[in-house]
């Protein structure tokens, strides 16, 4: 579980970084960050590591970019692949905005997501959503640097990430 | 001059238990053919009308210090309206000690006082307290106010509060709003591992008291009208996220309706009959009102985009509320039955939060603008928009029930920062910080108690 949240604190760092950590984790040998294991394949830490568990959105948007589209595609493949799980996927928002409309907008970018990933051919009743709005930021800082890592749509293997 | 003898009006008791006060009694005085000292309060940044409150008289030690708490507590709300500047009462020539008698209106004139409070406190061998005031225009040289009120000891600031919508009711020709509460969400801990709880106080931050554990994560609580519930919004233990009703007398919670999906942003409507509030399907959000007797639901917006934080205006026969079917959002107002859609924001920027003055004349909200952060409010035609104030994250506004006042919440950078209550005046003047204990955030403004 530790080794699971040093991962994922170095994938918020950005979709930049994200990309490139993928990249490195798809090697098999057992050269890793941070000092951790490799993942094993078919576990949560697998899914986190190489295919990446989070999308990013623009301001007021629940668009998907291309590179979230990518970022889908992967979590698509693995599920299908790993198809005992249920799946949450959680939808968050930034500090910028107000908090009626961002429960709603997180809402909005969870179904984005999730409608993607049933076109990708994920079992519709495996997927359900929930939005937490603003509430759950994992980045506090006063920059759009941090602003950014919020707008997120978080999918999540099995259970709640924030409970 | 000779002081008329009281007449005393039939006693009448209102409501029940702990929130009990009766007036029996206006004592009559000859009224002035007009008043002489008079607050606009319509002006900004007035001269603050110089006001004398000595300490309530009480016959004994433990009366003495009630009387001196009341008028303490009576300053506080004066001064807090920013109408009015206290006189030090190191100043005060006189001492009042029989509170139906003349004042020597010459020794409060030559300290500048322009109105007296002066008052009576006793606690009564049946329990109960008995307390009296006297508002004395000190340029004219005569009363202009007087009651007298009966509760439970345990009631003292409120009878404070009580006063003090007198004074202010008399002096400036509005009705006041010091005997009121506030709920609101009480927030703990980083930024990034909130704990919120529901949390009430009176408006000048006393009694302040927790109503859930923090347990779960909570949000947007506003009162009933018309009765102690209050209707929010919850996540519970990890459940669906939904708009709950809470009993704030007896503690117990029901979840509103059954609805199939996340339910948020809860109002009621002024007659305290029903629920408004919006229902998330999928990626969009509507609103809804449900009947909280028959429980029957009506649909009220039927759009693919978000449509949220629904107000009512105070005949309930409209409704304002926020969408975002233009593309950003933007404050609308419809009928109460969902007919006439009309959007009403049409200055540079993003409109949300939209809140209808208790007076019917104006909506308040939020504005978010290159990055600034506003509080504003406009006409229900859309005319008129006017900033009353900006700050970091400032965020839903609410009206006090004389619609003069109005508080919101504004946060502070950092994870180590945090939200806090703030008021400002309609005038846009006089804009305080409320004092909590934590941060707080998503104030609701109670309506006068009494």
């Amino acid at each position: 579980m530790r080794i699971m949240l040093k991962f994922r604190r170095f994938i918020a760092k950005g979709a930049v970084l994200a990309a490139a950590l993928t990249l490195v984790a798809c090697s098999t040998t057992s050269s890793t960050l941070d000092g951790a294991v490799a993942a094993v394949p078919g576990t949560v830490q697998d899914f986190v590591v190489n295919a990446g568990d989070r999308v990013f959105f623009e301001t007021d948007s629940a668009e998907l970019s291309p590179q979230s589209r990518d970022t889908l595609d992967k979590q698509a493949a693995w599920l299908k692949k790993y198809s005992s799980y249920p799946i949450l996927i959680e939808g968050h928002a930034d500090e910028r905005g107000t908090r009626e409309y961002n429960l709603a907008l997180g809402a909005r970018r969870a179904t984005a997501t999730r409608n993607y990933l049933v076109s990708r051919g994920v079992d519709a009743s495996r997927l359900r959503t929930i939005s937490y709005g603003k509430e759950r930021p994992v980045a506090v800082c006063d920059d759009i640097s941090c602003w950014s890592q919020n707008r997120r749509a978080v999918t999540v293997i099995g259970g709640s990430e924030t409970g | 001059m000779a002081r008329g003898k009281a007449g005393f009006a039939t006693l009448t008791r209102i409501g029940r238990a702990f929130l009990v006060i009766a007036a029996i009694a206006v004592l009559a005085w000859p009224r002035p053919a007009h008043a002489v000292i008079e607050i606009d309060i319509t002006q900004g940044n007035i001269q603050p009308l110089p006001v004398a409150i000595p300490d309530f008289i009480g016959g004994n030690p433990d009366d003495a210090q009630l009387g001196a708490d009341i008028a303490n507590v009576i300053q506080g709300n004066l001064v807090r309206s920013g109408l009015f500047a206290p006189i030090d009462k190191a100043a005060f020539i006189e001492k009042i000690r029989d509170v139906n008698a003349t004042p020597r209106f010459g020794d409060w004139r030559i300290i500048n006082a322009q109105a007296l409070v002066t008052g009576h406190v006793a606690l009564l061998k049946d329990g109960r307290l008995r307390a009296e005031f006297r508002l004395w225009d000190v340029l004219a040289g005569q009363q202009m106010a007087g009651q007298q009120f009966f509760t439970t000891p345990d009631n003292w600031r409120r009878v404070a509060h009580v006063v003090s919508d007198a004074i202010y009711q008399r002096l400036t020709g509005e009705s006041g709003y010091f005997d009121t509460r506030i709920v609101f969400i009480d927030e703990t801990g980083p930024k990034d591992a909130r704990i919120k709880s529901l949390a009430i106080m009176d408006q000048d931050g006393a009694n302040m008291r927790v109503l859930t554990d923090g347990g779960e994560l909570v949000l947007t609580p506003r009162f009933s009208p018309t009765s102690q519930e209050i209707t929010y919004m919850s996540f519970g233990r990890g459940d669906q996220p939904r708009v709950h009703l809470f009993n704030i007398e007896t503690g117990q919670r029901e979840i509103v309706g059954d609805f199939p999906g996340m339910t948020f942003a809860p109002r009621f409507s002024p007659d305290g009959q029903r629920v408004i509030m919006s229902l998330q399907s999928g990626g969009n959000a509507n609103i809804y009102a449900m009947d909280l007797r028959s429980r029957a639901t009506t649909r009220l917006t039927d759009t693919p985009a978000i449509d949220t934080a629904p107000s009512y205006s105070p005949d309930g026969r409209q409704v304002t509320f926020e969408s975002d079917r233009g593309g950003t959002q933007q404050i609308y107002v419809m009928n109460a039955d969902g007919t006439n859609q009309q959007r009403i924001s049409f200055g540079e920027g993003i409109y949300s939060t939209p809140v209808w003055s208790p007076r019917g004349d104006l909506i308040a909200f939020t504005k978010r603008h290159a990055g600034r952060f506003l509080i504003g409010v406009l006409r229900p035609d859309g005319s008129g928009e006017r900033i009353l104030t900006e700050g970091y994250h400032n965020e839903g506004p609410t009206w006090a029930p004389n619609g003069r006042v109005i508080m919101f919440f504004r946060d502070t950078p950092g994870e180590n920062g945090g939200p806090k209550l703030w008021s400002v005046d309609l005038t846009g003047y006089n804009e305080r910080q409320i004092d909590t204990p934590h941060f707080a955030s998503d104030p609701a403004w109670s309506p006068l108690i009494n």
